[in-house]
């Protein structure tokens, strides 16, 4: 029976495959030619390239609620009953320390990069954020435990920063000009850099907060 | 064939092998890594089977990424307390008989 199911397993898969390979290959038109409409409205939305454009105007909901998403996960991690701190595991080593001193400051400065890029060629928010996660993240390993323990101190108001930029935003523009998140084309631009400074920040905070799952630090360093 | 239409058949052939280990998986690490995998799979369909300079499905996609990697810390956030009551569960039994 554990062979007969296996084969009827693999044959189903391979009937999936077939067919799924047959339609990603069969080629279709779209209805709507969206590449031509965003190029048109791009003039109007404050930023040069078309992801960036997409991601923070003409479909700014989804990143709202993607933010959203990922301060929800964060709160469902807090909730969580704390772990015994881990057993093996000493303290960071020379090495490990001096990279992490040589690459925090490069790393940072490359996540401003990447964010201030995203008006004009691909970059943005969250590669900002996950280059900036990843400098907190080598901080933690690296012992950096004071400069850690000072971010969990803000976590929330930190980690909530974006969502509530872009709610203000919203709120404005519902009043303002009747329709939400419709950006006005002359403020666009600096609005959009200021929602992702902002988002930037607070999708790095959230992800460190998301590794260290419920905060054990506070615990292990006085 | 397109090198493009070649990813996206890569990216659907991804995709039965992430169901079939999600399918067989006896550990549920093993089923959080495959159903990140199928994630990606999809990811690759999306981006691949999209007409090239079609910024829609790359920001669906970037947004996909972000969502994918929370679940997925939740997800190993709840395997971790799972691992640990499991511990503390068979800890004393093991002594039990000793």
């Amino acid at each position: 029976m554990k062979g007969f199911s296996r084969w009827l397993l693999a044959g189903l898969l391979s009937a999936l495959a077939v067919l799924l390979v047959y339609t990603v290959s069969v080629g279709v038109t779209p209805a709507a030619d969206v590449p031509v409409a965003v190029s048109q409205s791009l003039p109007v939305s404050g930023v040069k390239h078309p992801v960036t454009a997409v991601l923070l105007n003409f479909r700014g909901y989804d990143t709202l609620l993607e933010l959203v998403v990922l301060i929800i996960a964060l709160a469902g991690v807090r909730c969580l009953a704390p772990l015994p701190p881990p057993q093996q595991g000493g303290p960071a080593g020379g090495v490990l320390r001096e990279l992490a001193s040589l690459l925090l400051p490069v790393l940072v400065l490359v996540a401003i990069y990447v964010l201030w890029a995203g008006s004009t060629r691909p970059g943005g928010a969250f590669q900002g954020g996950a280059l900036l996660a990843g400098a907190g993240i080598l901080a933690l390993l690296a012992g950096r435990d004071r400069f850690i323990a000072r971010i969990e101190q803000r976590l929330w108001p930190l980690a909530s920063l974006g969502v509530a930029l872009f709610l203000a935003i919203a709120a404005a523009t519902l009043a303002l000009r009747g329709t939400m998140l419709a950006l006005p084309p002359a403020q666009a631009g600096i609005l959009i850099l200021a929602i992702e400074a902002l988002a930037m920040l607070s999708i790095a905070v959230t992800l460190v907060a998301l590794f260290l799952g419920t905060g054990e630090l506070e615990e292990t360093d006085p | 064939m397109s090198g493009q239409a070649c990813y996206a058949v890569l990216g659907a052939l991804l995709f039965c092998l992430a169901l079939h280990a999600l399918v067989v998986a006896d550990s549920n690490l093993r089923r959080l890594l495959a159903v990140n995998v199928l994630g990606s799979s999809v990811f690759l369909v999306l981006v691949a089977g999209a007409r090239a300079a079609d910024p829609l499905p790359q920001a669906l996609v970037i947004t996909g990424i972000v969502v994918a990697v929370a679940a997925t810390a939740l997800g190993l956030n709840l395997l971790l307390r799972l691992a640990a009551a499991e511990n503390k569960d068979s800890g004393p039994q093991a002594e039990d008989p000793a």
